[in-house]
């Protein structure tokens, strides 16, 4: 997942894994705006740009499901793997995807 | 290699769909350019009606966004009305000087609405119905109660007049003629159309000619007829017909009669340039409807790379539009010496079918009420087959004949050949929904139009997919004979689903996707918050609710706003608050800088535009005030709304107020399948609006008249009376009753209109009327209330999921980039 993350990624730990409820989101705000942590039903982390690529709607907001969330506005769903809305919607922009690691369960975002 | 240069002048339908049957066909051929008059991306101007209506948002009919022009490489000049075409330099000149060199062009330049001459036309609030910017302006005009005229009862002026009604305008349409439609319908078909449309609060008026539109201060108020009867209106719409924009094409020489000539490759007079839909002119025809223009389209396109095809024209057919109002028709249906009719009717269910034949083949079919087999009779009528040996049964539709004849009927689709169209609203052929099906392992209507768009949108073609999804998938399919799923997730309606979940004790979602075998993991947004609510509803008291399977307004006790920011809706009894109320949120308006205080439609106060990580102690400032949470966010009991009843008012006969805050208070926190609001009016004046809310109450002398099924939202419904009772005692009692009923019965997010229409007044009634059934009702609406009147307001301010408001934390700050 990290393949395009060049070395001199600054790394910064941002909570626990822990405290993203499962099926669930926490919002970090960032100075380039607020990032979506995701925590889906079978453990898995993912990050993304806290912003629907249809008209900016909040996606830590929404309802996970599978490895996919739930735009709270319009209804979107949104792949949390690639940031790319599914079904119907494919191939209408994207929400770009966070650096992640997971180390000692606390979650790292990475910046390049 | 270079490229060659495409060019296309024209953004709409007919443009942009030739662009993508070329990309289809051949992506790296052409470096493509288009030029739109519109300021806009590309959408579907026949779903137009629909957004009239209110039935769609612009959002749902855009075709190709700005992404699809980025990801082919596409350069759009969206908003540049192009002025010439050189055809010697092969140069197109746009305004503000932009220009283009082609290799091939395409005009794609549509149609403009016929204006009539007649003298009042430029008055203000004369109006046509094309694009987008029409149906802004009709939707500005469409105050409910104002009048509108709709000049043309064709399809587009009936869709009009339907869709301005459903915002609450009076519609009426004036047809010169005296059928509606009757280029694609009989008269009697036009005759229950005409009915129809009257149920649906639109008015006709035929055999009309206009003469003048009258106005006053440069703004219209009215349409004098030949007659010289006046119409009052304050918005006129005309819809006569569309005529061939050609002014580049006869600006530049290429031959045009009443559109662009073009040959069977869609070509001009000009090798060079090509011309598809409404502005064309083929073998003296010119076309307004989508089906040819999508068959032009593949056409040209193969012309643009390579290929042979000839258009040979197109027979048509015609949907209409309207909610509940199943018309189809296609071919001929004038009869004569020549034809044969057969013809169908059943009073009873309003439907009409006509078939006409000549020469032992289908014609024409005008259909009505039920129009499920007008993509069967109009395959048959395009084939030419001869229908001699299904004669006998040919009006009863396809599965009657194929049944009877032992055929498959599935035998049909199975040979539909893949790039058949089957969607046209969504442009969407066979070979699309069948990789579809087989890449993804879809199997159920919904997941087909979730993935495709086929049938997502006006529907008519939703046999047809069920058809192939049959012929497919075999057993696999279940036809949604009966319950609908509850989603994609499973094939199970909801009836189903509730009935398990108490007969299984089952009590956890997890629980019930085990048992009910769900396809997939957790479910999906659709699913999880029906599942939740109905485990709230089985098993109060015992079931721990599941708040990632809420909607974030639930799970936040607040509505979340376009900005990302939420609304607070403090409760006020019965619309009924104080000096102190009123001051509290006064503070918290000013303590928060909260920019937008509003009352609602329920007669409470609306708080707009508060910060998510704001809400606890704006909730915490109010909780000290004494408020609790409103449930304007949830598919809970919002208001009951009230008039002063015999408290103040000299015609109040109980004392509706009183009745009203009686019922808030024992009803509040309560969790219904769709959100619940209630009204007590103290007279049959019904000042608090109780016919139109899910329930309402007109106290009269002699008691309390209690309604249901009333609606204002999507949908408006006058309520209709279950039931009488004598004391304010039994009014609570039979409301409770109602109350649980319906969180017992209903479907998830099942308005109580729409429950009322699936499982009819008379069976709720007989369940409120028996004394024993109604006690047991109200005892069990009383027992879930004891675990739900908790004010989740206090409960998030005591720090219940706190992690909902407080964002993560970083430990260390971005490096600056």
């Amino acid at each position: 997942m990290n393949a395009h993350v060049k070395e001199e990624t600054i790394w910064i730990d941002v909570g626990a894994v822990t405290d993203v409820p499962l099926r669930g989101a926490r919002r970090v705000p960032t100075p380039r705006g607020a990032v979506a942590v995701f925590r889906t039903g079978d453990g898995r982390v993912f990050a993304l740009k806290d912003a629907c690529p249809h008209k900016g709607g909040p996606l830590s907001q929404g309802i996970v499901h599978g490895h996919a969330v739930a735009c709270p506005l319009h209804n979107w769903s949104i792949d949390l793997a690639t940031g790319e809305p599914l079904g119907a919607d494919r191939g209408k922009g994207c929400s770009p995807t966070v650096p992640l690691r997971i180390e000692d369960g606390r979650i790292l975002l990475g910046q390049v | 290699m270079t490229k060659e240069r495409l060019v296309v002048i024209g953004n709409g339908m007919a443009g942009c769909r030739a662009v993508q049957e070329v990309l289809k066909r051949d992506p790296d051929r052409y470096e493509i350019t288009i030029f739109g008059a519109e300021p806009r991306v590309n959408y579907d101007r026949i779903m137009l009606s629909p957004v009239l209506a209110g039935e769609k948002t612009f959002a749902d009919i855009v075709i190709n966004d700005e992404a699809w022009y980025r990801d082919n490489g596409i350069v759009l000049h969206a908003g540049a009305p192009v002025e010439s075409i050189d055809r010697a330099e092969r140069l197109v000149r746009a305004a503000g000087g932009l220009e283009a060199g082609y290799d091939r062009l395409i005009l794609a330049t549509g149609a403009d609405p016929i204006r009539l001459p007649l003298p009042g036309a430029d008055l203000a609030g004369v109006v046509t119905f094309r694009d987008l910017d029409d149906v802004e302006a009709m939707t500005a005009a469409a105050k409910p109660g104002a009048k509108v005229v709709v000049i043309g009862g064709g399809l587009l002026g009936i869709e009009a007049a339907y869709g301005l009604a459903r915002r609450g305008m009076h519609a009426t349409v004036v047809h010169l003629m005296d059928v509606l439609m009757e280029r694609q319908l009989d008269a009697s078909a036009g005759f229950l159309l005409t009915e129809a449309l009257a149920e649906r609060g639109v008015e006709t008026v035929l055999g009309a000619q206009s003469e003048e539109i009258v106005g006053e201060g440069g703004q219209v108020t009215g349409l004098r007829l030949k007659d010289g009867r006046v119409l009052p209106c304050d918005l006129l719409v005309m819809s006569v017909g569309i005529r061939p924009n050609t002014g580049i094409a006869r600006a530049a020489r290429l031959e045009v009669n009443r559109g662009v000539v073009v040959d069977d490759a869609l070509r001009t007079s000009d090798p060079a340039i090509f011309a598809v839909g409404e502005c064309v002119e083929h073998r003296g025809q010119c076309y307004g409807l989508v089906a040819p223009i999508w068959e032009m389209c593949r056409t040209l396109a193969e012309a643009l790379t390579g290929g042979a095809g000839a258009y040979e024209g197109s027979v048509l057919s015609t949907r209409l539009k309207v909610s509940g109002v199943d018309v189809f028709s296609a071919g001929e249906f004038a009869g004569g010496g020549d034809c044969e009719d057969i013809v169908f009717r059943d009073a009873g269910r309003g439907v009409y079918k006509r078939i006409v034949l000549r020469e032992g083949k289908v014609a024409g079919a005008v259909l009505f009420g039920d129009a499920a087999d007008g993509a069967w009779y109009f395959d048959l009528m395009r084939s030419g087959a001869s229908v001699g040996d299904i004669r006998e049964t040919l009006v009863f539709g396809q599965a009657a004949t194929e049944g009877l004849r032992g055929l498959d009927p599935s035998a049909a689709v199975a040979a539909m050949a893949d790039d058949a169209e089957v969607c046209g609203c969504n442009g969407v052929c066979k070979g699309t929904i069948t990789s579809a099906i087989a890449g993804e392992g879809l199997a159920t209507l919904e997941a087909v139009r979730a993935v495709t768009k086929a049938s997502a949108s006006c529907g008519s073609c939703t046999p047809l997919v069920e058809k192939i999804l049959a012929a497919q998938l075999g057993d696999a399919f279940q036809v949604q004979a009966g319950p609908k799923p509850v989603c994609g997730c499973t094939h199970r309606g909801h009836g189903e689903v509730r009935k398990r979940i108490l007969a299984e004790g089952l009590k956890s979602i997890p629980a019930v996707m085990q048992a009910l075998e769900w396809t997939t993991p957790d479910g999906c947004a659709t699913c999880r918050p029906a599942l939740n609510y109905y485990l709230v509803c089985a098993w109060p008291g015992e079931y721990r609710d599941d708040k990632q399977s809420r909607f974030i307004n639930e799970r936040v006790h607040a509505n979340i706003q376009k900005d990302g920011t939420y609304s607070v809706v403090p409760r006020m009894w019965g619309g009924v608050t104080s000096a102190a109320e009123l001051r509290a949120i006064a503070d918290v308006v000013e303590k928060f800088a909260i920019p937008t205080v509003k009352v609602t439609g329920g007669q409470r106060v609306d708080l707009l535009g508060v910060k998510k990580e704001d809400l606890p102690a704006v909730w915490a400032d109010l909780n000290r005030a004494g408020m609790v949470s409103g449930h304007a966010y949830g598919k809970a009991l919002r208001t009951v709304k009230t008039c002063v009843g015999s408290e103040w008012c000299r015609f109040g006969t109980q004392d509706s107020t009183g009745l009203g805050v009686r019922l808030e208070k024992v009803m509040w926190g309560a969790w219904t399948p769709a959100k619940l609001k209630l009204g007590v009016s103290g007279c049959p004046r019904n000042c608090a609006e109780a016919t139109c809310k899910d329930i309402g109450v007109v106290c009269v002398d002699s008691g309390f008249e209690i309604h249901i099924g009333g609606a204002a939202g999507l949908e408006v419904k006058k309520t209709e009376l279950l039931t009488k009772v004598a004391s304010e005692d039994e009014a609570v009692w039979a409301i409770c009753a109602i109350v649980q009923l319906y969180r017992e019965d209903a479907w998830y997010l099942e308005r109580i209109w729409k429950w009322m229409a699936r499982v009819g007044l008379d069976a709720i009634r007989a369940e409120i009327e028996d004394p024993d059934r109604r006690r047991a009702l109200y005892d069990r609406f009383a027992y879930a209330q004891r675990f739900a009147r908790i004010d989740p307001w206090a409960e998030r301010v005591a720090g219940r999921d706190a992690h909902e408001f407080n964002p993560l934390t970083r430990r260390m700050e971005f490096a600056p980039a």
